[in-house]
């Protein structure tokens, strides 16, 4: 079986993040990091192959700036046997519809039984990419997913959604995305972290992907940013830092008779 | 002429209130673009009466398919199918889960330009725009379409379901040949209650824990102040505590769980993630308890104390009785 786990760099999540005034798109500037949620997607795929099924590929897919390889590193270090970068200056600005459909042509060539993902990224706040790859890949998809079990050529998934769990059977090849529950990611080891560099990474541009440059990149994109506002203003609420503990409760509990709400 | 279709969830014979919304929504904004709302449902014999009670949420015409509730792909070819055949210029869907799935798949399917976690649409120049909070809902992005067909996915409960008192929707049935990754997914069991059968809807007060609770015993810590509140006060949980087992899927709040506003919410050990927020924000007073004081609750909370909850719960479960005794 050969997995590819879909990932992508973040704005670290101690630096504040800000949209860029003259393109409405978030500043990708400043440190950068493995989106967290996307640890959980390599943990899964080194759990199956450490679960007793052939995974002979694990290979971490990301498109993104030339920047974007530590983030490719970072996932190797995790678990991945080798890496895809996709990079190219059409790419940038491509909306979700867009990147989900240049994923899913670099991972045609890959030609994948499992495609994983994270639940959500920690910058643009979206968790349906997974289902754009999985349109264009024809292949079944399934979010959010927290048990995943492999057997006869099928997963077994188990998700919350609206109405409580449900437990679906999917056929590979399939795309997944992973909700943070499913696992506890493993630290990556020094000796894995010092050996990341050393594993394949293969560079693609758009053409080596055979993407359709009049469907991706900014301009291209069939939802476009037209302006930024501020959002309806709420006071700011009262803040209490806890010192002395007696003081915070009584402080919490004066508060409270002042609302009737004791 | 501008269409909009509106996708209506169903569970149990009841459609699903944020795809009411959707469709009082989409009657609305049908109406100022000089076109018309249909719904559309997917199962396996939905009745002709329940698709038809659209009408009073203002759909002309109600679209049944038949195929598999409960996933994504089989409504993404249905609404595929009925936008080929149809007039329309915009999908809409209410906040949940499906709906993101749906719409991102159909966006990929018919090439089309789509935004989520919408707040709100309005029309400019016989379009619609939508509105869209972004960096932890410091600010709201403005977004048109230029593609032939424009996807709206709200945020949960971003529209109000209002009954326009109009009668039926038309029902029409249509046929749907399934796409291939449709028919490779199949539902083994939908919409399990894990966890007791609790509820959190009836309370004037919430004590909700997450997971700076640390563990599933430290549940007991909120169990215990809600009963120092008193017969009004009951115990909710994030999704994230839920997945883990630690307290019943009844209790929570949230995207893929219950919408509460009681008079307290108090939060412990909760970081105030937009999903979770979106089931609680038109609480009347919003207390929060986390020892970061950067969490993104301390943003929409009256009331923020920064501090470790081992500590301050305990002490404030024993000042509350004391109160409430005195
Ligand atoms: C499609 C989708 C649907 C979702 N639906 C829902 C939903 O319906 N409901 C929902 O709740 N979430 C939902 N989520 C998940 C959501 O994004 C968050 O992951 C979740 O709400 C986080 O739960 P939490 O606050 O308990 O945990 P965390 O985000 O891990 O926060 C724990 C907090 O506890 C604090 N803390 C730790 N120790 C202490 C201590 N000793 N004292 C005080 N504070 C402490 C930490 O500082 C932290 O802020 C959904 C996500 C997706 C992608």
């Amino acid at each position: 079986m050969k997995i590819c786990v879909l990932v992508k760099e973040v704005p670290d999540a101690a630096v504040e993040k800000r949209i860029d005034p003259s393109t409405g798109r978030m500043d990708r500037g400043g440190e950068k990091n493995l989106n967290p949620y996307d640890t959980h997607a390599i943990e899964a795929a080194m759990q199956i192959r450490e679960g007793g099924t052939d995974v002979e590929d694990i290979v971490a897919v990301t498109m993104g700036p030339e920047s974007a390889v530590r983030a490719l590193h970072k996932a190797v270090s995790l678990g991945a046997d080798r890496s895809v970068h996709l990079c190219d200056a059409s790419l940038a600005g491509s909306d979700v519809a867009a990147t989900g459909y240049a994923l899913a042509k670099a991972l045609e060539r890959e030609q994948p039984d499992l495609v994983l993902l994270g639940q959500q990224s920690d910058d643009g706040e979206c968790y349906t990419i997974g289902a754009v790859v999985a349109e264009h890949l024809s292949m079944p998809s399934l979010t959010q997913v927290i048990k995943m079990d492999v057997a006869d050529g099928a997963l077994r998934c188990e998700r919350q959604a609206e109405y409580g769990y449900d437990t679906v059977q999917v056929n590979l090849p399939a795309v997944i995305s992973v909700g943070d529950a499913i696992n506890e990611p493993r630290y990556p080891s020094l000796k894995a972290i010092m050996g990341a560099k050393k594993k394949p990474l293969e560079t693609l541009g758009a053409a080596d992907a055979q993407i359709d440059a009049s469907k991706v990149g900014g301009d291209n994109s069939g939802a476009h940013w037209t302006g930024v506002k501020p959002p309806p203003q709420k006071p700011p609420g009262e803040i209490i830092e806890d010192e002395d503990t007696n003081e915070t409760v009584e402080k919490i509990v004066t508060w409270l008779a002042e609302r009737k709400l004791i | 002429m501008a269409n909009i279709l509106v996708f209506a969830l169903h569970y149990e014979g009841a459609i699903n209130k944020n795809s009411l919304g959707a469709v009082s929504e989409g009657a609305r904004l049908a109406a100022e673009l000089g076109g018309e709302a249909h719904a559309i449902l997917v199962g396996e014999n939905v009745p002709d009466e329940l698709a038809g009670s659209l009408g009073a949420y203002g759909a002309s015409k109600a679209l049944v398919a038949n195929g598999p509730e409960g996933l994504a792909q089989p409504v993404v070819d249905a609404m595929a199918h009925a936008i080929e055949q149809g007039d329309y210029s915009y999908a809409l869907f209410g906040g949940g889960l499906l709906g993101f799935e749906i719409g991102a798949g159909l966006a990929a399917r018919l090439t089309a330009g789509v935004v989520m976690e919408v707040t709100g649409v309005r029309v400019a120049d016989g379009k619609l725009i939508a509105e869209r909070p972004i960096l932890g809902d410091s600010a709201i992005s403005e977004i048109e379409y230029r593609s032939d067909l424009g996807i709206i996915i709200s945020r949960l409960n971003a529209f109000e379901a209002k009954q326009t008192g109009a009668g039926a929707a038309a029902v029409e049935h249509i046929d749907v040949t399934l796409s291939p990754q449709a028919t490779q997914a199949t539902m083994i069991t939908r919409g399990e209650q894990r966890g007791a059968d609790v509820d959190i809807e009836g309370a004037q007060i919430l004590v909700a824990g997450g997971r700076g609770l640390g563990k599933p015993e430290g549940f007991e810590l909120c169990e215990e102040l809600a009963h120092a509140f008193g017969d009004t006060a009951a115990v909710a949980a994030t999704r994230a505590v839920v997945d883990a087992g630690w307290y019943p899927y009844a209790a929570q709040i949230g995207q893929t769980g219950k919408t509460v506003a009681p008079k307290l919410y108090l939060a412990a050990g909760i970081s105030g993630a937009i999903q979770h927020k979106v089931g609680m924000q038109s609480s009347e007073n919003i207390v929060a308890i986390n020892k970061d004081a950067n969490a993104p609750i301390f943003e929409f909370s009256d009331l923020g104390i920064v501090g470790d909850l081992n500590k301050i719960l305990p002490k404030l479960t024993e000042a509350i009785k004391a109160k409430r005794s005195a």
